[in-house]
């Protein structure tokens, strides 16, 4: 039996790195975890760092998004975001080196530091080492 | 009149020189392939985005923010796209040209030059820059293009320019690049009609549709609107990118058909400088061997 499906599309400014009939998308709005199903109704949310699952035929294939926004409509989900990977793309010591990097900067204190931009720096390693470490385990 | 020797010497210096140009129209052929590509591949971002912020645009008509606010444009601001390279035919300079007479427009001009052909060529003529950006490389990415993008929107905000602009050179076609000037902020937002139309097209019921916005419509078009131009700034980035290697690529290939034709022009010459030279000694002999006789 066929499943009933919706269009997904997953685009970055620099690729399109999703774009497939698939049942369900799982995502990490700004006002919680969402799951959009076929049929759903017209939607805009903007998008927190973090794993994005899409499944298809039973089969998840996870992204890493490090924020963006979404839209859904007609059946259609287009997830704008800034930047998306594959977890087995994510470099876990360049993303350990970023984490590390934000946490000091939150920590300093000097008022210099961008807070807005260290805390979303962090969101985004983590989401990233996160998605590697569940990747490492299938 | 030149000596054999120094045709000799001239041609080989025009074969050294054609080799190169004909390496850096290689070189320029599978830069441009790769750019176009790049190009090709921002493209379903940039669409989507356009579509989004139409339709968030329709719905948050009286929602104001910062960057949709029309001032009288005092301070104008221009963002100019340039190489940071030569070599490469009318590319920078029709650019440049295209600069001049906009800036000419406005009494009070800032610019941001990106590119180190931009840079130099405002530099040397003392024109008011606010910042450069240089050496971005060949493969642009998109914080490139953010990083200028928010450096023009703060200013917009603070109020310190009226209106900003972004010069550059549209990739129309391998042969054709348009030097190209937008608006960028204020932001006007993509043209309902124009939205409205595609939408009927499509489904004509599905014009006006009802969205929930998370967390709210205001939120979500206060993170499009620096999405969309900086979105802007990287696609331009591209679209110059592009446009300077197919540039680089045709004046590299003027220049190497060039070298040829003055290669076969110096051999003839040094062809016929040698057939006088044997003539003269042909004759010299026989008139030698005449007086003999």
């Amino acid at each position: 039996m066929a499943e009933q499906t919706q269009k997904v599309a997953i685009v970055t400014p620099e690729r399109v790195i999703y774009g497939d009939e698939a049942r369900f998308v799982q995502a990490r709005g700004t006002m919680g975890e969402l799951g959009i199903l076929p049929q759903h109704t017209p939607l805009i949310t903007s998008l927190e760092p973090g794993v994005l699952r899409v499944q298809k035929e039973g089969q998840w294939t996870v992204f890493v998004v490090a924020g963006g926004f979404m839209e859904v409509r007609d059946n259609r989900v287009v997830v704008l975001a800034n930047a998306a990977e594959r977890p087995e793309e994510i470099d876990v010591e360049r993303a350990k080196r970023a984490k590390e990097r934000a946490e000091k900067r939150l920590a300093s204190g000097d008022p210099e530091v961008d807070v807005v931009r260290a805390k979303a720096a962090l969101m985004r390693a983590l989401a990233r080492l996160n998605a590697a470490q569940e990747f490492a385990k299938h | 009149m030149p000596a054999l020797r120094d045709f000799r010497r001239r041609i080989k210096s025009v074969k050294s020189t054609q080799k190169i140009c004909k390496a850096m129209k290689a070189v320029a052929t599978a830069k441009m392939a790769r750019a176009q590509a790049a190009v090709v591949a921002a493209r379903p971002y940039a669409r989507q985005l356009h579509e989004v912020l139409g339709r968030v645009g329709a719905a948050t008509r009286d929602v104001g923010n910062p960057l949709l606010t029309v001032r009288e444009p005092k301070k104008v601001c221009y963002i100019v796209i340039t190489a940071d390279r030569g070599l490469c035919g009318g590319f920078n300079s029709n650019l440049l040209r295209t600069a001049t007479r906009e800036v000419q427009k406005w009494d009070d001009v800032s610019l941001v030059a990106v590119g180190r052909k931009a840079r130099n060529f405002f530099r040397f003529r003392g024109w008011n820059m606010d910042a450069e950006f240089i050496g971005l490389g060949e493969n642009i990415r998109f914080e490139q293009g953010q990083e200028i993008a928010r450096f023009v929107i703060e200013k917009y905000i603070t109020g310190e320019y009226d209106a900003v602009y972004l010069i550059y050179s549209k990739f129309v076609s391998v042969l054709v690049q348009q030097p190209t000037v937008t608006k960028l902020l204020p932001v006007e937002p993509p043209s309902d009609e124009e939205g409205a139309e595609q939408a009927e097209e499509a489904a004509p019921k599905k014009a006006s549709v009802e969205y929930i916005f998370e967390p709210s419509a205001e939120a979500v078009l206060n993170y499009l609107l620096p999405k969309y131009v900086e979105n802007s700034v990287y696609h331009g980035l591209l679209e110059s990118k592009a446009s300077e290697q197919s540039a680089r690529m045709m004046a590299m290939d003027a220049a190497t058909k060039n070298a040829g034709e003055m290669i076969e022009r110096l051999t003839l010459q040094m062809n016929r400088l040698r057939q006088e030279g044997i003539t003269k000694e042909l004759l010299d002999i026989v008139g030698g061997a005449a007086a003999l006789e």
